[in-house]
């Protein structure tokens, strides 16, 4: 028993490292979602069955999900932008080849 | 701040917080003995007292009942607080029905995760209202049960669609759960007064050990939790896939 909770230790450490040296959020959510699993097995190794059922499915799925919809979120935010910075552009653009005698005029 | 401000902060604060911690390590009983007295007490008397066999749950909801009532409404602020950070905007508008996100880019999902996703939705379900149901007999209770069976729905967007997602946990139905869970755990607490005890006070019949109805007003509890936190977890994940599926800038 003590070598397999020495064991889940040193896995914590491992995992705990890995998701701060993983720097890409996408690949960060699934590292963070394996270290969850790793906690999981360490509580009950240290029998705390209990805490063990809620950290698997808190910290295995339910707050890496949380993060891929929030990255999801922001990357649609982006497109939206940039997509209506590019018509705004074009609209622009074609007014003053509707009217280039104002543009004239102001300038 | 430049960075050998920062670095001089950082000196600092590591320095600080290291020496308090190996202080505390070194104060630490060896691995596995020296619980406290309270814990041994508990382990004592608990199941003769209360006939409750998972000492964990007992100590949450019947010894120490009070403290957890704060902490689901914690969980219940937390939910709340999340939903309303996430309320449509002024620059927001509905997204058009046929998103790319929705129909996942046109991509058929494949009949394989169709098929487990339809068997551990069930699964899950049962195993969820299992540990609910359990709490006083066998490890977990009504969070850790109330968390398993909110994947069953994640698991019905994964297998299924978003529209059957939200025809299955429709939001006025989720909302309700959650708030009867929360009121459920202060009502429970009512019986105690009612009986001319204290708030929260166990004065319901223990049953027999090892039954299902047995532990008083624990299972109650257990139950009122379950509601709480699947209905809590369930409106999250609706309000943040609502954010990305169904919200788009203007």
């Amino acid at each position: 028993m003590l070598v397999l909770q020495v064991a889940s230790l040193v896995l914590v450490a491992m995992g705990a490292t890995a998701v701060i040296l993983t720097r890409n959020p996408l690949r960060q959510s699934l590292s963070m979602s394996l270290y969850g699993l790793l906690l999981t097995l360490m509580f009950f190794l240290f029998q705390a069955p209990d805490v063990a059922l809620a950290q698997i499915a808190v910290g295995a799925v339910a707050l890496p999900l949380m993060i891929l919809l929030a990255l999801s979120k922001v990357k649609q935010n982006e497109r939206d932008a940039a997509y209506a910075r590019q018509r705004d552009e074009k609209a622009s653009q074609g007014e003053r080849r509707d009217k280039p005698s104002s543009r004239k005029g102001q300038e | 701040m430049n960075a050998r401000a920062r670095l001089l902060v950082f000196a600092l604060g590591a320095l600080l917080l290291g020496g308090a911690y190996m202080a505390a390590l070194s104060q630490l009983a060896p691995l596995g003995r020296g619980a406290s007295a309270y814990a041994d007490i508990l382990n004592r008397v608990c199941v003769r007292e209360r006939h409750i066999t998972d000492v964990v749950t007992a100590v949450n909801f019947d010894y120490r009942g009070f403290d957890t009532l704060g902490e689901e409404f914690i969980m219940f602020t937390a939910v709340m607080g999340a939903v309303l950070l996430l309320r449509r905007g002024k620059d927001e508008v509905q997204a058009p029905q046929e998103d790319e996100l929705t129909s996942r880019r046109g991509r058929r999902r494949s009949d394989a995760v169709a098929l487990a996703g339809v068997v551990f939705t069930a699964v899950l379900l049962l195993f969820g209202s299992y540990v609910i149901t359990h709490g006083q007999l066998t490890p977990g209770g009504g969070f850790q049960g109330g968390v398993i069976a909110s994947t069953a729905l994640w698991l019905v967007y994964l297998s299924g669609s978003y529209k059957v997602m939200r025809q299955v946990g429709p939001k006025p139905l989720v909302e309700a759960a959650e708030a009867l869970g929360a009121a459920g755990y202060a009502l429970v607490g009512l019986i105690g007064l009612f009986q001319g005890a204290a708030f929260l006070q166990n004065t319901l019949p223990p049953g027999s050990i090892g039954s299902p109805f047995s532990g008083g007003t624990v299972p109650l509890i257990d139950i009122a939790v379950g509601l709480e936190v699947s209905g809590g977890f369930v409106l999250l994940l609706l309000t943040f896939m609502e954010e990305v599926l169904e919200i788009r800038l203007h």
